[in-house]
């Protein structure tokens, strides 16, 4: 089974700063604006360095989706920094009508996703931004894995003309995807080959998937694990070929299992496949104070919850 | 440059563009529309720099802005009397298949349109949005937005106000169509306004009060002093006073036809008050 090196704990959202940085000095139409929390979103590097193109707009979340919007129209490619929480659910309508309705060329960067935010508690764990995002048309919903994948991603995106949902955290997890790798949007990446069980994980979830897989193959089943960063659009045909195969499949998200990735992919199998499938993801709840570790043991977010579900699932083949 | 009379007769014919296009739908809005006609006309026909080969990014051009989507008929009339889209075209309003959708969107390409308005509170923060990136492009065009005097009831204008005079934004007028009228009756029993001056004040925008907003030479003049004002450090914002209805008479000095169209009978007494100047479409 391949496996893969974690060269360090690092944070998702400081792959985001490093890449927004990387584009400041790369393409001059980038823009940034965050609502009162630089240092959070790690946006500290564009700002110092291209100032004239960093805009603070305060604690005001509608007026900086709107800013946005407006500053597409003049060839901008804006890219917004707030907590994942304040991004999609305090924002929905400006979203669905100054941008995706409107075909803006916004990029709406989320830090702070999910239960890992940690100790602040459920008000600022959102657990239902994916399907906020993905149900609107022409938005694309990606969610990164790594700072390597979430550095990449946000380079990415910049090249995409469209309304794009970027999802990441403030935990420092494991760094393991290749340092030049090129992210192509829409596309999944196989991390793993097995036979017996897929396993499509997003988000911090992938490296869980892959501690999963290496559990699952000390008790001799094979996983083959998919890191599927793009959940819109998402990429049927590597879900299709690898259930072909395995017959079986445990989507896992840090997201409510209403609206997330398991949602997406069983649509995606129920009309051209129908395949058991199990979901690690919360269970229509909301998070709680605690650490990151706390909260993914106590809501079955981590390796061993896929491997139960893996075992779970391979049974009802 | 038109004629006051040329000016006046543009005016009749988009009162008449409004009333039948709601008309044939029996939807759509004329109230607030119609309080418009006069400020509409006077921006698209005198003030405004822009071309009609429409492109997204109006480099170089004045851009206007609609917050309160719902006065499209309006809109619409001005548009394509100006030459952005056939006035033919007008029939299709609130249609299967239209450009011209019941509030105003980019989706389907109407020439004009630069941003979807019609949920309330938005377009301030879109218009400092394309503000900021002139500046960044130093380009020296201004921007130019409408909205309602109720729709400042939505929160997210006061963010955006505040942010207008903290960083600076003097590249942008804002008129505000000061009907003191909203779906449900007056805006004062529905949520009183208080004082808009003190208001815009406070928040340190420069304000101009224009009493007589259905005159064309008024809202000329108000327009002009703004664009003298601009440059300055401060956004400039008009306290628009109109007349909900403005120009016919059964519909003037009421709420009622904020949002319903006009009977057969009621829209030929309308269309009689404003004799046909440049064509029905």
């Amino acid at each position: 089974m391949k496996t893969y090196n974690n060269t360090g704990n690092v944070d998702t959202r400081s792959g985001f700063g490093a890449g927004l940085e990387e584009l400041g000095k790369k393409n001059p139409n980038v823009v940034a604006l965050c609502a009162d929390l630089i240092g959070s979103l790690k946006m500290d590097a564009f700002k110092e360095n291209h100032p004239e193109r960093f805009f603070q707009i305060g604690i005001a979340e509608a007026n900086m989706i709107g800013i946005a919007a407006g500053m597409t129209i003049g060839g901008k490619i804006p890219f917004t920094g707030t907590f994942a929480n304040f991004s999609t659910g305090r924002v929905y309508d400006q979203i669905r009508q100054s941008v995706a309705y409107s075909g803006k060329n916004v990029k709406i960067c989320a830090s702070h996703a999910g239960l890992t935010l940690g100790e602040d508690g459920a008000t600022h764990q959102i657990l239902e931004d994916i399907g906020l995002m993905k149900m609107l048309p022409g938005m694309t919903v990606i969610n990164t894995c790594d700072y390597n994948q979430t550095k990449a991603a946000t380079l990415a995106i910049a090249e995409h003309d469209g309304p794009v949902y970027l999802r990441f955290g403030r935990p420092k997890v494991a760094n393991f995807t290749p340092e030049d790798q090129k992210f192509e949007i829409g596309k999944a990446v196989q991390l793993t080959e097995g036979t017996d069980v897929t396993i499509v994980a997003t988000g911090h979830l992938v490296w869980e998937a892959l501690e999963a897989a290496k559990e699952l193959n000390e008790k001799g089943v094979s996983a083959e694990v998919i890191n599927i960063h793009t959940i819109k659009p998402l990429d049927e045909k590597a879900i299709l070929d690898s259930v072909s195969k395995t017959r079986c499949i445990v989507t896992a998200e840090e997201h409510n299992f209403f609206g997330g990735l398991g949602e997406s992919v069983a649509r995606t199998l129920a009309e051209h496949q129908p395949t058991p499938q199990e979901f690690v993801a919360t269970q229509d709840t909301f998070g709680e104070s605690g650490t990151p570790a706390q909260l993914m043991e106590k809501y079955g977010l981590n390796a061993k919850a896929i491997v139960e579900k893996a075992q779970k699932v391979i049974k009802r083949k | 440059m038109s004629t006051t009379q040329q000016l006046q007769d543009f005016v009749t014919q988009v009162r008449r563009d409004i009333l039948r296009q709601v008309h044939q739908v029996n939807s759509g809005h004329p109230g607030g529309s119609l309080g418009c006609a006069e400020f509409f006309s006077v921006l698209y026909q005198e003030v405004m720099d822009y071309s009609t080969d429409f492109k997204m990014n109006g480099e170089n051009e004045d851009l206007f802005f609609l917050s309160n989507g719902h006065i499209s008929p309006v809109f619409y009339s001005v548009l394509a009397r100006s030459g952005f889209f056939p006035v033919d075209e007008l029939n299709t309003f609130r249609k299967i298949d239209s450009r011209l959708q019941g509030h105003p969107t980019t989706h389907e390409a109407l020439p004009g349109i630069r941003i979807a308005s019609g949920s309330l509170g938005q377009g301030l923060s879109v218009a400092i949005g394309a503000a900021a990136a002139k500046k960044l492009n130093n380009d020296d065009k201004l921007i130019y937005t409408l909205h309602g005097d109720g729709e400042l009831q939505e929160g997210q204008n006061w963010e955006a106000i505040m942010y207008a005079a903290g960083n600076k934004v003097d590249n942008l007028i804002a008129t505000v169509d000061y009907n003191k009228k909203q779906i449900d009756g007056a805006t004062d029993d529905v949520l009183p306004l208080g004082s808009l001056k003190a208001k815009f004040e406070a928040f340190d925008w420069d304000v101009i009060e224009l009493k007589e907003g259905n005159s064309c030479d008024a809202i000329k003049s108000a327009l002009n002093e703004a664009k003298s004002r601009t440059g300055k450090g401060k956004p400039v914002v008009i306290l628009m006073e109109t007349e909900m209805g403005n120009g016919v008479d059964f519909m003037m000095g009421t709420h009622a036809w904020h949002g319903k169209a006009p009977s057969d009978e009621q829209l030929k007494t309308a269309l009689e008050q404003n004799p046909e100047t440049l064509g029905d479409y």
